[in-house]
Parts: structure tokens; sequence; C-alpha cells
């Protein structure tokens, strides 16, 4: 496999995992501040510093309002990791990999590139967000049941596999990092809403059902995170996805440097200590850490199978 | 309920052309009574019903082709008329033969002048014809590719006159396109005419990449492995990517740009892989002589692969189209292909040229430039339809305009009277009317010929327009090749 395609299937796959992370938190977001008791005032920004943008946002805004938060999330152009963005740029690296990819699943992303240029208004607006996020959620899903089912398992698959996983990971760490930030640090609210808060960030990565069959107590902080972090089965977790990107590493041709990495942000994640992490300090120290072994695991993916691109 | 107005075929008026459907008003052809009855049993509402059927689904699946325009490269979705162009298979069977003549000795010729030159020597061609030929390829000389065949792909447009004769306009020897589009409109064409497929003897398209790829892998530099073969297209901002892509695909050959590729030591041709650098067989190229190569033709392409040509000449890859094939695709040479044809196949040519004045002929210039206002004119080396004039058509500045291009630059001239080209009714605001329209089979030479059954037909949407180019608003049809016997 060309390794400028194996770089574009690893893309197309972290983008789509973006824009359907995105979807699924906004719409678990926005279902938690319609519960929300009118004079809790809910942090929109928060989602923005989800996805790492603060600042991007704050140069195109003064005010974090839940409309400027939403768009800037949603459609705007200038923002890499807005779900427009993503999907433009998977389709686009679709476009050029098209040879490899089954006709089916370019044509549903295709389509849904089109969908988005055309719903993207009023998906923006609150009574149509619900209905316009659900429907990238799906069709994000039957993409990669697309690829599951009718690409054949070999070395683009993998790379797609990486792609997916690493996103999936380095999102959930940051959810849970914000999470931690807002909720930790000595929540005064009532019991209640501190319940629906944790709730909804398990909502983020749509693991709250899962949450219940596992862990059988109530929702608090501890858990949620421990249940996000290191819960092996659960295919959303920092854990899972992390063992994903290893197995699917280890299928690739010489792949020592990127495996070693990948196997140490593992062990690192298995072996966090949920009890101490839940002092805010220490927490966020390790989330970042761990945010930076993922950093350093895709530098290492790059330098070994994609292409050199020389400066001119 | 009372149903809308359906096609009365007694209304429709191909005026004074040559109908490619209808023989007379109300008489369709007989190979195309089909398609005829069968639109006539349909209501405009549902015959509009199938052209947005097409449309939805040529942007669904994301058939479409990039203009360059205001600075940016916009991708559009490919125009498609649903209504498709009957030719008869008794009709057909002739152009094709003469299509795999003139290629033939097209292919020949190219041998010749890059070694012997004996057609010069016997005084056939005038040395000056290729000698200032743009596309003769110094680096070329001397060499004979695999099988003596230069252009093994070839996409040569024909016309139809007023009398019904068909001619050849131009071969495209180059990186002649429009194949993917020939084999999605047939998809299409399915899709929304399925009940005709049942009762009517079309020959199937779909063949092509099959062949394409067979072809290709006959010019392997190693026949007895599994060959190797990439299309090299410049990239996703080519006019021509989502061809480059259709048709890597259909082969299963990998889609390499220019940086995938590098020549090694021993003159072989690796792409980058995952697994390291692994060895090219065959490349179809989709990029023109002059980035090929930075080595050798122009230094500053980044498109190209550094070394090629030195990996070609070595025997280590084969090229299709082999560099330097495109010398023949020029607009002066051509008006030497029937006498090629005698030349080397001491054959008459089965399709005729359309009569070409040639500027660098005094006698020639003299009548092309008292009869501007008749003509086409042609510059030698373009396609694409840029850089014309179309006599009838033109303003006086456009032709005072020419007559100083041509006399600065005879050599780089062609005329040719200006033809009254075919039409077929074809779905425009106004209904169903006549627009002209021309066609673009394509020719595989490899140790056997093939010609596609029918090829690329290109309409031209606007009324009274000649200009049938995608790029200039042009739109297309489904080609059958009809067998009335059966």
């Amino acid at each position: 496999m060309l390794s400028r395609v194996a770089e574009r299937l690893y893309w197309m796959a972290r983008y789509l995992e973006r824009a359907e992370n995105n979807a699924r938190m906004i719409m678990a977001f926005n279902s938690l501040a319609l519960d929300m008791p009118r004079e809790t005032q809910l942090s929109w920004k928060s989602l923005v510093a989800v996805t790492g943008m603060e600042a991007l946002f704050d140069q195109h805004h003064q005010k974090a309002d839940e409309r400027n938060c939403v768009k800037f999330l949603m459609a705007d152009g200038y923002n890499p990791s807005s779900i427009a963005s993503c999907i433009k740029a998977a389709r686009e690296n679709v476009r050029t990999t098209r040879d490899q990819i089954p006709t089916d699943a370019w044509e549903v992303i295709n389509e849904l590139y089109r969908y988005i240029l055309e719903h993207i208004d009023q998906g923006v607006g609150k009574r149509a967000r619900y209905e316009f996020l659900n429907e990238i959620v799906g069709r994000c899903q039957m993409l990669n049941g697309l690829l599951a089912g009718c690409m054949s398992h070999d070395e683009g698959y993998d790379f797609i596999r990486v792609g997916r996983n690493l996103e999936r990971a380095d999102m959930a760490t940051r959810q849970i990092e914000v999470g931690a930030l807002q909720f930790l640090d000595g929540w005064d609210g009532t019991e209640t809403y501190g319940g629906l808060l944790w709730t909804s960030v398990l909502r983020y990565q749509s693991a709250f059902q899962m949450y219940r069959h596992n862990v059988r107590r109530k929702v608090s902080g501890p858990q949620v995170i421990r249940f996000l972090l290191q819960n092996e089965p659960f295919p959303r977790s920092v854990l899972h996805s992390l063992n994903e990107v290893a197995s699917a590493l280890g299928r690739l041709p010489r792949n020592e440097i990127p495996l070693r990495t990948a196997l140490q942000a593992v062990r690192h994640t298995r072996e966090g200590d949920v009890d101490a992490l839940i002092r805010k300090d220490e927490g966020i120290l390790f989330l970042e850490n761990l945010q930076l072994e993922i950093g350093e695991l895709h530098d290492d993916i790059a330098e070994t199978w994609f292409p050199v691109y020389e400066t001119a | 309920m009372k149903k809308n107005k359906s096609i009365d075929w007694k209304n429709y008026d191909p005026n004074d052309f040559y109908d490619e459907l209808i023989a007379a008003k109300g008489k369709p052809r007989r190979a195309a009574t089909a398609i005829t009855d069968y639109l006539g049993n349909l209501d405009s509402e549902e015959i509009q019903a199938r052209q947005q059927a097409a449309e939805l689904a040529i942007l669904e699946t994301g058939i479409s082709f990039t203009i360059y325009s205001e600075g940016e490269n916009i991708d559009r979705a490919w125009p498609f008329d649903i209504i498709p162009r009957v030719i008869s298979l008794r009709e057909w069977e002739t152009i094709e033969q003469g299509l795999a003549q003139r290629l033939t000795a097209l292919n020949m010729f190219i041998n010749d002048i890059y070694n012997d030159q004996n057609i010069v020597k016997d005084k056939v061609i005038p040395k000056y014809v290729f000698a200032n030929s743009k596309n003769f390829r110094e680096q070329c000389r001397g060499f004979t590719p695999p099988l003596g065949v230069w252009a093994h792909i070839c996409g040569s447009d024909l016309v139809r006159d007023k009398d019904g004769k068909v001619y050849v306009l131009e071969d495209n020897l180059r990186v002649p396109s429009g194949v993917s589009y020939m084999l999605e409109n047939r998809q299409l064409t399915k899709r929304v005419f399925p009940e005709l497929f049942d009762n009517t003897s079309i020959l199937p398209v779909d063949d092509y990449t099959n062949q394409l790829f067979d072809m290709l892998a006959s010019i392997s530099p190693r026949p007895q492995d599994h060959p190797k073969i990439a299309v090299l297209t410049p990239g996703i901002f080519n006019s021509a990517y989502f061809e480059h892509s259709f048709l890597a695909q259909r082969m299963g050959a990998e889609l390499v740009e220019g940086a995938d590729l590098v020549v090694g030591e021993d003159d072989c041709v690796y792409m980058r892989t995952v697994e390291g650098l692994e060895r090219v067989d065959v490349i179809y190229r989709r990029i023109d002589d002059d980035f090929l190569d930075p080595e050798e033709f122009r230094a500053d392409s980044t498109l190209g692969v550094p070394g090629l040509m030195r990996a070609w000449r070595n025997g280590k890859v084969g090229l299709a189209n082999a560099p330097g094939a495109g010398v023949a695709d020029d607009k002066v040479i051509y008006a030497f292909v029937p006498d090629m044809i005698r030349y080397y196949l001491d054959e008459e040519p089965i399709i005729p040229n359309v009569p070409t004045y040639m500027c660098v002929n005094k006698q020639d210039q003299e009548y092309v430039l008292e009869h501007l206002d008749e003509l086409v004119v042609k510059p030698a080396n373009e396609s694409g339809g840029y850089g014309m004039l179309v006599g009838p058509h033109s303003t006086k500045k456009q032709r005072t305009e020419f007559a100083r291009l041509i006399k600065k630059n005879p050599r780089n001239y062609i005329a040719q009277p200006t033809l009254s080209l075919s039409v077929a009714p074809t779905l425009c605001d106004e209904g169903l009317a006549p627009r002209h329209l021309d066609l673009r089979p394509f020719v595989l030479q490899g140790v056997r010929t093939y010609v596609t059954a029918g090829g690329l037909t290109r309409v031209a949407m606007r009324k009274g327009s000649l200009v049938v180019n995608s790029s200039q608003g042009g739109g297309s049809k489904d080609t059958w090749i009809v067998d009335e016997e059966n």
C-alpha cells in the first residue's frame, strides 16, 4: 500500500471519528442544558475547550454564548475541527483514495457531505439540532459498518482502525479532563445536578447505558472516570481504544517504534490510579501526559509510514 | 385523469441537419425505434422524472469533473442527457475497422519518424511537418518501444456531416480522457431505462477496463509475473482526476502521484509503500510529456518522476502512452493520416479525414485568409476546443486577429470547412430539441487492437452551438450500438 494512501485513510478515519464525537458531545450537552435549572449557567465554552480550539475561538468571538459555540463546533469553516470541516476533509481524503475504498462507502460519505451543506444552518438552530446531529452520528456509524463489512481487512483497514481509535482515545481523555476540571473542584451545587453532570460526561461517549450495566453503583465522579478511562470491554473507553490501536499496529509491517509507544500508553492507562486522580491537580497532570503520549504515538506513526514532505 | 402530453415525434424537427435518431419528421431510424417508441409513450413529466433521477444519481455517486474558474478548482457534477444516441451495428462495424486501421498506421508512423524516417525519404510527408512539431521529442530518437507501439490508447473524435457521412476530426494520442464517463453514462442509462435493455440488443461497453488492463500488462518488462500497474495522475486538481481514480479502481491498479514514485540506481521504478519500496512494471501516465521527467523535460515539473525516461529507455518500465507519441497528435500531421494509411498499410482509408487546409502551404494559406468567415481555424497543438475560430460565428475583429496569427506562424494553423454537425434529440428547457454532437471512441493497441462499442457522445447543450467540451458547457449522452438483426 502506498504511503500516501495510508496517510489519507488514517486521516479520513480520524476526521470521521472527530465529527461523530463532536456530534455526540453536543447532543449530550444540549440535553443536559435543557435539564439544568435556569439559574445555573452551563458553559458552552467548555465544549470548545474539549476540542482544544479555545484560542481560535477567542480570535473570532467576544461572546462565548450558546449560538457562537455551537456554530463554531458544528459549522464554521475556519475551525478545522468543526463537524462541517471534518466531514469535508474526510470526504476529500476518500475522494483521493477512491480506488481503495468500497464504492458504497464513498457514496455514503459523499451524501453525508451534501447533507451537511444543505442542512447545516438548520442544524445550528435549536429546533432541528438534535435531528441533525443524530443524522450525522447515524451516517458515520453506517460508514464504519460499511468499511468493517465490505472492505478487505488488510493494511488499509488497519490504518483506518488506528486513526479511528487514536482519535477516540484522544477525545475521551479531553472529555474526562474537562469534566474533571469543571466538576471535581468542589461542585457546590446539589447532589442531583452533580449526578446529571457526570451522566452527561458519560453521554458524550454514549456510555451511560453501558456504565449502568457494568457499574452497579450511583453515578459519581471517580466511577465515571474509571469507566471511561479503564473499562476494557467498553469500545469508547480510552483503554479499549488504545488496545485497538495497538492491535492494528501489530498487524502492520515495520511497526517496532509505534507499537512500543502504543503499548506504553496502554500500560499507563491501565495503571492509572483513579483514587489519586480524583484529586484535581494529579488528575489533570495524568490526563495531559496521556494526551502527550497519544500525540507522540501519532508522530511515530507518521514517521514510520507516511510520506516525507520536503519543504521548499 | 388526463395524461400530460407525451412526446410527439411529428413535432420534433431536426431542420436541415442529419439527426442520429430521426430520419425525417415522424420517422425514426430503424436502430432507434425502440427508444423513440418508448419515449413516445412517456409524458413529459415522466421524462423529466427520469432526467432528475439520473442527475440525482450523478450527485450521489459523485461523478464529477473539475474546472478551473475564478482562481479556484471546482468539482462539478457531470452533465448528462438521458436520451441515448443510437448507431446501428452495421454502420459501427465499418467505423471500428476504420479506427483500428488508423491507429495501426499512426503507430507505424511514430515509430518510423523516431527511427529511419522512411516516409520522409519516400517523399510522402515533408520533413517540416514534424521537424517543427511541438510534440516531437528528440529524446525518443532511435528507440523502439515493446511491440513497436507508441500510442497504446487513442481517442479519435468523429463527427457526422449533413449528408450522414462520418469523418475523423482529430486523433488524441497524448492523454485522451472521457472513457470513464462513457462507462458511467451506460450505468446511468441502465438505471433510468432498464426496460429497454431487455428488448433491444445493445452492445455492452463494460469490458473496457479489462481490455485496458490486459493491454497494459502486455507491455510489462516482466511478463511472466503479475505485473504491478500504476496510474500516474497529476493529482486531485486535474480536471480528469475522477477518471484517473475510476480507472485505477476498476483495474485494481495503484493510483500514484509523481512524489509516490522513485527511480532507483538499477533504473527500475519503485513506489513508496508502507512496506518500503515496491517495483512498478507499467505506468499508465495521465500527465503530459513535458512534466513526465524533470531530468529530461521541464526541470520545474513537480508532477513527474526524475529518471523515468531513463528507466523507460532501458526497458525497466512500460509507459503508456509512450513519451513522444503526441507527435502524431498534431493537426498538421493529421492532414497526412490518409497518406500514412496508404503508405504503411497499402490500404485505402476507411474513414475519411475532414478536408484540411494547411496554412503553411502558400496556396492553402491564401484560400484560408480569403474564406475566414466560412472556415474553422484551429491551432495545431491545442486541445479542449481552445484558441479556435469558428468562421460563421466570428466577428470581424476576431477574423483580423486570426489573419495576423496565421501570417505570423503558419505552421501552427490549419483550417477546415465548417461542418454541419449532426444532431440528436436532447432534453432542454424548451422540451425535446435537436442539439449538435460528436463521438469519441477509444482504441487500445497492444498485442491486438480493441475498439470500444461506441464511445463518449458529447453534445453542445446550447442551441446552435458546436462546442461540445464539458469545460465549456457541453453535455454527454450514452451511446448505443444496436444490433437491428437481433
